[in-house]
């Protein structure tokens, strides 16, 4: 469906093209949507507007459901919807239920094996397509970009207005290279990436541009590691994350349930391949790296911009020059009580959480099952959670014996959810405790009020429950 | 959704850089089904200086007197002075929402995060893109000047200062019209119904398997 390009495009441009249903001569586009992730948060306010409007889903077949963000972890609230204690929870997840219901909506609730983050879900059931449009009312929607689609977060509005319509009213987003090249370091892995990309730009770096991941480094990552990338592309300010399609991504979806298959697949392969950037293609920005400086990243403050290898020191404000950000430097280290010049690795922790839509897919649980085996959680850690991101990681991990040895050491081995990536559940840090995290957002009281997050990567949070501290993993 | 068209309101100054969509509305907050009743908890680890969770009796609750929400030469202000990238992090419409539902009905700063700033708008909420250093002497006078306040023209796109002086500022048409008329977006699209139609059935040929 594409025009014949008459000069070479970017993936962006190819896939704004491709769902372009009508343009206004102000330059609004009305774009189609291909695949609506929904789940029991940001849509309650939706279905109700629909229902107050008389109006129906447009295409119902393209949504799919599932609860993650408020849903307990542990077993025994997992038995049914009526076994979880929180009653505000547990209406939220009835609702879910009652709407997927009344409007012919496939759901994967609670005790589905399928069930789990959005995030982890869509790709794993090959809801998520190359060439698709994907939107969820959730800024990590970013995630599904891995897949060379076009995909991004909206608002509760936007939700129904898609519900109703399959379509969003949207203007175009500049396009921005990220070109990545050379081999990662040894223990340097996407999760290090993403964050040495956001502190170098900012979490307002990219406002308004579509971020296309590209280069040697970023073809060498496998599809989960291209999903932690696009995940946190929202964090350097960029509704869009992309990658292009290659064999990898091909090699994926194969015989997922809901890929295509037989001759259909055959065809949609033939066409997905030709969703990449073509050479000479122009973009608005272009940022390059080199993959072989990098080194494991943690966050220091409040905003994923405030970042630094694990070999370095926490900061010193009254060498920043401009007053705004000197003023956000302060009040960082006052919120994490923290002293400017500590040294990342004396910095002890109190809980470690691994999990949420940026790296709880069964490579990021391997990863941190290879640093935590035969060791033992440090005795200064109060709680170490790991928390698969569907039900189907964590049957695979299971499979391979990955709960035992978190078990083991001392974690506590979860049900699937976004947990205390966000603490809406009972999953959260006390106030002043200090947490290892494996999610994307280290945010004022994101995990809990008062609590303190330190985002890093799954081996790096591995290594900092063994010992402790933060620590470059296998260094312990 | 209300339209917008003018408003003459107070200024309330929130000087800090990165303000994200959870502190402007904390998580425990939106276990609501509804649209309404967000604004008691906006700002909330702020503005009280006890820990908030959903059903307390805000009256009750102790407020930080350093916030400047709180202190009573901002009461009743409805337009909200911010800095960089406002409304950064998750797509939650609770944090509009919550803005609303308080009484700002305007906000100022030099960007906006994406997400955030769409949201807005569908809620009859104008943000309001300045010059860092326009934003800076805004600032200044709203510390300076007890019962600082500013005459917002859509419309015109100008901001009148309590001197006289005029300040024009950009908005997109089709948002700003959109605004005006307190249109529903979904009911303008749905006029389109038919260029939708006939969208499904071309891509449908190209690419089949997504209509299987």
């Amino acid at each position: 469906m594409p025009p014949s390009p008459t000069r070479p495009q970017t993936l962006f441009d190819k896939l704004w093209q491709r769902h372009l249903v009508d343009e206004t001569p102000d330059g609004e586009a009305l774009l189609y949507v291909d695949r609506h992730l929904v789940y029991e948060v940001t849509s309650p306010q939706a279905f109700e507007g629909l229902r107050l409007a008389g109006r129906k889903p447009w295409r119902a077949a393209t949504v799919l459901a599932t609860t993650d963000h408020n849903v307990p972890t542990t077993r025994a609230q997992r038995i049914s919807v009526e076994h979880i204690a929180d009653p505000l929870s547990r209406q939220q997840v009835r609702q879910l239920d009652i709407n997927c219901r009344e409007f012919g909506i496939t759901e994967f609730g609670l005790g589905r094996i399928e069930q789990g983050i959005i995030h982890v879900v869509g790709p794993e059931q090959g809801a998520t397509l190359p060439g698709m449009t994907v939107v969820a009312g959730d800024s990590h929607t970013s995630t599904h970009g891995a897949f060379g689609a076009l995909a991004f977060g909206v608002g509760t509005s936007d939700v129904e207005h898609v519900l109703a319509t399959q379509t969003l009213a949207i203007k175009p987003m500049r396009r921005m290279l990220v070109r990545v090249e050379g081999e990662l370091p040894a223990g340097v892995g996407a999760k290090d990436l993403i964050l040495h990309i956001i502190g170098r730009i900012g979490t307002a770096g990219a406002t308004g541009c579509a971020i296309e991941f590209a280069g040697s480094t970023i073809t060498a990552l496998s599809m989960e590691g291209r999903m932690t990338v696009c995940n946190m592309a929202i964090e350097a300010g960029a509704r869009v994350g992309l990658v292009g399609v290659d064999d990898k991504t091909i090699a994926y979806l194969k015989d997922r349930p809901y890929a295509p298959h037989g001759a259909l697949w055959d065809a949609a392969v033939a066409d997905w391949r030709t969703l990449h950037t073509d050479p000479g293609a122009e973009f608005d920005r272009t940022l390059e790296i080199d993959a072989r400086e990098l080194r494991p990243m943690v966050t220091w403050g409040t905003s994923p911009e405030m970042v630094v290898p694990i070999d370095g020191r926490v900061p010193d404000p009254a060498q920043e020059s401009d007053p705004v950000r000197r003023a956000s430097m302060r009040q960082a280290l006052a919120y994490m009580g923290l002293q400017p010049g500590t040294p990342m690795t004396e910095i002890a922790i109190d809980k470690v959480f691994i999990g949420s839509c940026t790296n709880a897919r069964i490579e990021d649980l391997r990863a941190a099952a290879a640093v935590v085996a035969g060791r033992q959680v440090a005795s200064n850690v109060r709680q170490a959670l790991v928390v698969p991101g569907s039900g189907l990681v964590k049957a695979q991990a299971e499979a391979e014996g990955l709960d035992r040895i978190f078990q083991d050491a001392g974690f506590e081995w979860r049900e699937p959810g976004c947990s205390m990536c966000l603490g809406m559940n009972d999953d959260r840090l006390a106030p002043g405790e200090r947490c290892a995290s494996t999610s994307n957002r280290n945010f004022e009281g994101r995990q809990g009020p008062g609590g303190r997050s330190h985002l890093v990567s799954p081996a790096l949070a591995a290594a900092a429950a063994i010992a402790g501290h933060f620590i470059e993993p296998n260094r312990e | 959704m209300t339209p917008f068209t003018r408003l003459q309101a107070l200024v309330v100054p929130l000087d800090r850089a990165n303000v994200d969509t959870d502190a402007i509305i904390p998580k425990q907050f939106m276990k609501s089904i509804r649209r309404t009743g967000f604004g008691d908890n906006l700002f909330d680890e702020w503005r009280y200086l006890d820990r908030g969770e959903p059903g307390q009796d805000v009256s009750r609750r102790p407020l930080n007197p350093d916030f400047a929400l709180n202190q009573p030469r901002y009461a009743g202000a409805q337009i909200l002075l911010a800095r960089e990238n406002f409304g950064c992090g998750s797509s939650r419409e609770h944090a509009p929402w919550a803005l609303r539902d308080y009484g700002i009905r305007a906000l100022i700063a030099p960007s906006f995060a994406d997400i955030f700033h769409g949201n807005c708008f569908k809620n009859g909420l104008l943000p309001i893109r300045l010059d860092a250093a326009t934003v800076e002497r805004l600032f200044q006078r709203v510390r300076t000047e007890p019962g600082f306040a500013l005459d917002l023209d859509l419309a015109g796109q100008v901001i009148t200062l309590p001197d006289g002086e005029r300040i024009g500022f950009e908005v997109d048409a089709a948002r700003k019209h959109r605004l005006l008329n307190g249109l529903d977006d979904i009911g303008l699209t749905l006029q389109r119904a038919e260029r939708i139609r006939a969208y499904e059935t071309r891509r449908a040929a190209a690419e089949p398997w997504l209509f299987a």
